[in-house]
């Protein structure tokens, strides 16, 4: 039982992993709070599903479309809001108030079109198959999540190590001053930022919609909340912490629902959150850069 | 003469690079004494460490007999120290008189609840204020300008109202982080002057600058920092012929082939 | 009182009691802005000051003032709570925390039986009137206006500019932190109590995210360089959606487009005047 719950809970955390990796790359190199990231969450969900749904693909195309359609709006969004307010030097105030304008009026138009209620994954998406390892019962779609995000954080990693586009990346995210110096081409860096986080967000979009079988437009203001608990409980901006928190968050919640009480799961991620903040800010990790003045 | 201000083996290391390392000087009550050295020696670190911007790593900081290396930055005005930044930090909005009203903050103690019922005792300690700031604005040369806008003022403008503001709590210890930077051989020789009449108004002056005419016009006393360690220390003629100082500066060669210390400017 | 005049404000006493309350809740962000802090709790606290009011009128018979005060004590409380680990902190840490917290008290809100669940509170007392919600915002403004022309003003103002100038100059930038959020949620948990005790009845979708970035709205379109400036947003788009009914479905919309247009092209706000900080310059 236990060992199930243990898979359960790293499925669950993977899909958290995935969700603040991308947030945690798009405040590490833009510098902002960008609180459309839930947005994009549920764009990838949405445009995976009518690709299922009504295009009749298969996951394996309708998931890279919904991470492709994701990351373009990532774009979009950077460049219609973010960019003249980086260009203007606004105060960093200014960024996470026309990201917070910005999704209200997202997620508005968006259920005004759509409606509220609960969309799923037509039967069938995933094969229905199991495998057993041992005395933990590892579903396809639990397989499917796991191999993803193991599958995008290797590649992740290696991007970021070893590419020159992972240099520049890391690079705007020391000194934008310097990197510009340096001759890296940062509007260019920056746009493929946001393009990375905006996929890295549809992919949990969609994992976390096949996981759950749920998709509705606030699911992204759902997971704002874990995903802030994650970068804070891993540490703000830094990569490594956010996959530790969010495998245990997933873990976390998966077990206080099982022992505890399952209406206690969606207090986890904040009293974890509360509880980093008065006893370890820095992250669990402590690698992250904290004070002020 | 006393120590208004005792470093005593101050170090920092900012992950793995040595910015100060035990470094030790005192500054006399009632001087001006210079902090100078190459670039990147850690003269402006160590103005962060005395006033309390950025935490130490090991060593002493005793300010007027109390040892001040554990005080939060706020606390540091109150005791008496007061400094000037490298990149003029200006309170854009505020008006020239507001500026230095602010700056009196330390020594106002008038309650909220004084202030929310208008009682007399806080409106006088307004009014004080406010004449208080348009004293100093005279002193500096910028009472004609006390309703513009912080902001809209010429940069040497704002560096006297920098100054302004820091004399308005009435420090003991000035930190001036490079006040001479951008300025004409005129604006500095204005700048000259009026440090000259602060001094003389007993306030103590600890300042780091790059123009050598000036800082060997204006300082009693000077330490010399490179790579973070202090390699000299005295007066300006002292040091102006040190040898490290001259290597430090200007290379090994260079050094060898000087004889006779530089004339000051007229 | 002449006849139409108190017809009118029979007729309006809804809009009316939401113009006060809402102004109440403009300041309560100002205040936090004017710090230059955000948080993003003012929904939150709002929440919380609406169930302890609801829940002491409908359980207990204390009075109104009373129950008005405890409202605005019990968010200040959890605004402790948040406030005091985030400190020393970066600003992005309160905006997370209070974000954090809005979510969590309505998990609390539905799944606890005291607080009606899903279905929320209904039957409290109506005991607001107008002149309870116009004499309190007019304190809380006269408050604001005359802290905003003090030395606390100067240092308020000061550490919006430059955190680190304002620092360096003697300013407690903790204790001012700490000081205008627990200010700003007391103010909200008192606008919560005053409108739960005038739709008399409450649910826990209405102190969510969206609540929270209304009222941000009001304080982004109004301007920060003076309290009357949140007051004046406040009272347009609280009267706008009013006023032109078809609006009123798409609130939402809105309020998202008028916070990124102000952003990015009204930087100042409607209102862009400052208020002067040393009452009067010689």
């Amino acid at each position: 039982m236990f060992a199930q719950q243990m898979a359960n809970g790293l499925v669950l955390g993977s899909t958290y992993a995935l969700f603040a990796l991308g947030f945690t790359l798009m405040f590490g190199v833009l510098k902002v709070l960008n609180l459309t990231y839930g947005f994009y969450f549920t764009a990838g969900a949405l445009v995976a599903l009518a690709g299922v749904r009504d295009l009749g693909l298969s996951l394996w195309l309708a998931l890279p479309l919904g991470m492709l359609a994701a990351g373009v709006l990532a774009v979009v969004i950077d460049t219609l809001l973010l960019t003249p307010l980086r260009r203007a030097r606004a105060p960093e105030l200014a960024s996470l108030m026309v990201t917070l304008g910005a999704v209200l009026l997202l997620y508005s138009l968006l259920s005004m079109a759509l409606g509220t209620e609960i969309r799923r994954f037509p039967v069938g998406t995933v094969p229905s198959g199991a495998v057993m390892l041992g005395t933990v019962r590892l579903g396809a779609a639990q397989g499917l999540i796991i191999a993803t995000t193991a599958v995008m954080l290797a590649g992740l990693w290696l991007l970021m190590s070893r590419t020159r586009l992972g240099l520049a990346l890391r690079a705007v995210a020391e000194n934008e001053d310097a990197a510009r110096l340096m001759a890296i081409d940062v509007p260019r860096t920056v746009m493929l930022a946001s393009l990375l986080s905006g996929v890295l967000a549809g992919a949990a979009g969609v994992l976390i919609g096949l996981n759950q079988n749920a998709i509705q437009p606030y699911m992204g203001e759902f997971m704002m909340l874990r995903g802030f608990a994650v970068i804070i409980i891993g540490g703000l901006g830094d990569v490594r912490g956010a996959v530790a928190a969010g495998l245990l968050l997933g873990v976390a919640e998966v077990m206080a629902a099982g022992y505890i009480d399952s209406m206690v799961k969606d207090g986890v991620a904040f009293t974890l959150m509360v509880l980093v903040l008065w006893l370890k800010p820095a992250g669990l990790l402590g690698r992250a850069r904290v004070s002020r003045a | 003469m006393s120590a208004l201000l005792r470093v005593s083996h101050l170090s920092k290391h900012f992950h793995g690079l040595t910015a100060v390392a035990g470094v030790s000087f005192s500054v006399r009550a009632g001087t001006v004494h210079g902090l100078i050295g190459p670039n990147g020696a850690g003269k402006t670190t160590l103005f962060n460490l005395i006033s309390g911007l950025v935490p130490l790593d090991g060593g002493e900081i005793v300010f007027d007999g109390r040892d001040i290396a554990r005080r939060p930055v706020h606390a540091r005005a109150g005791l008496g120290i007061a400094r000037t930044f490298q990149n003029i930090r200006m309170f854009e909005d505020m008006s020239v008189l507001e500026t230095v009203a602010a700056g009196a903050h330390p020594g106002l103690s008038a309650p909220l609840w004084h202030c929310l019922l208008g009682l007399p005792r806080y409106r006088a300690e307004e009014r004080a204020v406010a004449a208080a700031a348009l004293d100093l604005l005279t002193f500096v040369g910028l009472a004609e300008r006390a309703r513009e806008r912080a902001g809209d003022l010429a940069y040497g403008e704002q560096r006297r109202l920098e100054i302004a503001r820091g004399l308005a709590a009435r420090p003991r210890l000035l930190l001036l982080d490079e006040p001479a930077a951008g300025m004409n051989p005129h604006e500095t020789a204005d700048l000259a002057r009026l440090l000259r009449r602060v001094r003389a108004c007993g306030v103590t002056l600890l300042l780091v600058e790059h123009d050598m005419g000036f800082v060997m016009e204006i300082c009693e006393r000077l330490t010399v920092l490179n790579f973070g360690r202090r390699i000299a220390d005295g007066t300006p003629a002292e040091v102006r012929a040190d040898p490290a100082v001259i290597e430090a500066y200007l290379g090994t060669r260079a050094a060898a082939r000087l004889s006779r210390p530089r004339q000051p400017r007229p | 009182m002449p006849l139409w005049l108190e017809d009118f404000l029979w007729t309006y006493q809804t809009l009316i009691h939401s113009l006060g309350i809402n102004g109440l809740l403009a300041l309560s962000m100002y205040v936090v802005l004017a710090v230059g802090q955000l948080s993003l709790g003012q929904a939150a606290f709002m929440g919380l000051g609406a169930y302890t009011g609801a829940l002491l009128s409908l359980h207990t018979g204390l009075p109104f003032a009373l129950v008005l005060a405890a409202s605005a004590l019990v968010p200040a409380l959890a605004a402790l709570l948040i406030g005091l680990p985030t400190l020393r902190l970066t600003g992005v840490y309160l905006a997370i925390a209070t974000i954090g917290l809005g979510e969590v008290l309505r998990v609390v809100y539905v799944n606890a039986g005291i607080t009606g669940g899903a279905l929320g509170l209904g039957g409290i007392p109506d005991r607001t009137e107008g002149w309870i919600i116009l004499a309190l915002l007019a304190a809380a403004l006269a408050g604001c206006v005359l802290i905003g022309r003090s030395r606390f003003g100067r240092a308020m103002e000061a550490m919006r500019s430059d955190q680190t100038a304002a620092a360096v100059i003697g300013i407690n930038l903790p204790a001012y932190h700490l000081g205008a959020l627990l200010v700003s949620a007391a103010l909200a948990g008192l606008a919560g109590a005053l409108s739960a005790h005038s739709s008399t009845f409450i649910g826990p979708n209405e102190y969510a995210f969206e609540t929270a970035v209304t009222i941000l709205s009001f304080a982004i379109l109004g301007g920060t360089g003076s309290p009357l400036g949140p007051v004046a947003g406040a009272l347009v788009l609280t009267a706008l959606p009013e006023l032109l009914r078809p609006l009123h479905d798409f609130r939402g919309v809105f309020n998202g487009l008028i916070i990124v247009l102000v952003v990015l092209f009204l930087p100042r706000g409607l209102v862009p005047w400052r208020m002067p900080r040393l009452g009067k310059t010689p």
